[in-house]
């Protein structure tokens, strides 16, 4: 039977205990485990994480979570949230440390900040508080101005040809900040990170509805 | 764009946050959670805390990270005592987002690669203080004293070992609130292509002004937010004001 609680996936790649407690300030319990079992039942899965894509790949597969993931948010089609390395994670490939296969859910993939050839070079990892326009209406911006400032800190960035873009941030030009693909939701900047706006998107995550 | 951040920087010590001169003669100002909670809600762009008892005891107060933590919805950065991949894991899993390291990376600068390659760039600060000795910028070290490294040359080692920031303090300026060192992070403009925590000296806003000016991409501070009148909102107005994009949180 599904409970209505929403599961933080746990693979050690940092930062998960600042989503729950964002969760958690917003009145909503939510649990972070690896167990199988635990993610099945959830009603819906976070996948944040911060650090390098080949050892989040890795710790997928060590931790046995990527068939789990596949089902439950491919074939089941629970609604997933990906932040930052979670929302990379989705890609078909990175070039970070060595090219590496993700997830492949969406057809994108991660490249690196590169402004070395530019007169203006730029510093890697975009680090900090940039604002977000956006491209679509989505239902986790909803109450949301646009041109909000959302907490950053990335050195790659998701590069898509599929029609999910969602909002995009310029940083010696514009990168993909967010996208969304049926039950799947996916945001570049850290909500738990950005105070008052970034709990507003988690807030609306929380309010979309499952079937 | 990308904004200029506000950081207030402060260091922890017995249980209590401490602001100190120069490093040294520490004044109480108050408790942690209390002092974090209205940093979140003044909207400050980050947070810094330095624990002092770590990075003398070597031993790291997970309980207060974590309480800290709970009441903090920025980012969060923990430096003190760390000295193992076992240290970084307890720190961000008591709820920090970075970690800043000093000493360890003075002993052994290949320990930020390998950090770096397990976290990420963006998860590693690499913290310098800084003294001037007879007119020369010096690298200094709270247990070692002053060494004969130049700040910048060490910046740029920890920059190819893969440190994601610098967080930069002027001993001398800290704590007196006379304004930043400018020569020294004028010293820096265009050396490093990761970005730079100006922090040491700001008493009122126009330090900061003049900071990002100079090439700081980022101000951190203590004294002026316990000791002056003057909020994060009135220092990021008054950049503004000068044409320094930042962040003025705007709600529906």
């Amino acid at each position: 039977m599904l409970d209505s609680s929403i599961v933080i996936i746990d693979y050690n790649m940092g930062n998960l205990r600042s989503v729950q407690k964002a969760f958690e300030k917003l009145g909503e319990n939510a649990v972070i485990s690896k167990d199988c079992d635990v993610i099945r039942n959830a009603s819906k899965v976070v996948l944040p994480g911060v650090g390098a894509f080949r050892d989040g790949m890795r710790n997928l597969e060590a931790l046995g979570l990527i068939e789990v993931l596949n089902q439950v948010v491919i074939q089941e089609k629970k609604t997933f949230l990906g932040i930052c390395l979670g929302m990379q994670l989705i890609s078909r490939k990175s070039c970070e440390h060595g090219e590496t296969d993700g997830l492949s859910w969406v057809d994108a993939e991660v490249v690196e900040f590169d402004f070395a050839s530019q007169e203006k070079k730029l510093k890697v990892p975009h680090t900090g508080w940039n604002n977000i326009s956006y491209k679509k209406q989505d239902v986790l911006f909803q109450n949301v101005l646009e041109n909000s400032d959302l907490y950053f800190v990335h050195s790659y960035y998701f590069q898509t040809n599929e029609n999910i873009v969602t909002s995009t941030t310029n940083y010696g030009g514009e990168f993909v900040s967010s996208v969304t693909k049926e039950n799947i939701y996916a945001v570049q900047f850290h909500p738990e990170k950005s105070q008052s706006v970034g709990l507003r998107v988690l807030k609306n995550f929380i309010n979309i509805e499952i079937n | 764009m990308l904004k200029h951040r506000v950081i207030p920087c402060v260091l922890l010590k017995n249980w209590q946050l401490v602001k100190s001169i120069k490093y040294d003669s520490f004044r109480t100002i108050g408790h942690p959670i209390s002092t974090v909670r209205v940093y979140n809600s003044r909207n400050v762009d980050e947070l810094i805390v330095l624990d002092i008892d770590a990075s003398i005891d070597e031993v790291i107060n997970t309980e207060i990270i974590t309480d800290i933590a709970n009441e903090c919805f920025m980012p969060l950065t923990i430096g003190g005592g760390i000295k193992s991949i076992a240290d970084i894991y307890k720190v961000l899993e008591a709820g920090a987002d970075k970690i800043a390291i000093n000493s360890k990376a003075i002993d052994d600068p290949s320990f930020i690669k390998e950090a770096v390659t397990i976290f990420g760039s963006q998860c590693v600060i690499c913290s310098i203080d800084v003294k001037k000795i007879n007119g020369a910028y010096k690298v200094f070290n709270k247990s070692k004293g002053v060494l004969n490294i130049c700040p910048v040359a060490l910046a740029k080692k920890y920059q190819a070992y893969g440190a994601g920031e610098i967080l930069l303090t002027s001993v001398d300026h800290e704590g007196l609130a006379k304004g930043y060192d400018i020569s020294l992070i004028k010293l820096f403009r265009g050396e490093l292509n990761i970005p730079i925590i100006l922090n040491g000296g700001m008493g009122h806003p126009s330090h900061a002004v003049e900071a990002i000016a100079n090439g700081a991409d980022a101000i951190a501070a203590a004294y002026i937010f316990h000791f002056s009148q003057f909020t994060p909102e009135d220092i990021k107005q008054e950049m503004k004001k000068h044409g320094i994009a930042v962040r003025i949180t705007k709600m529906c």
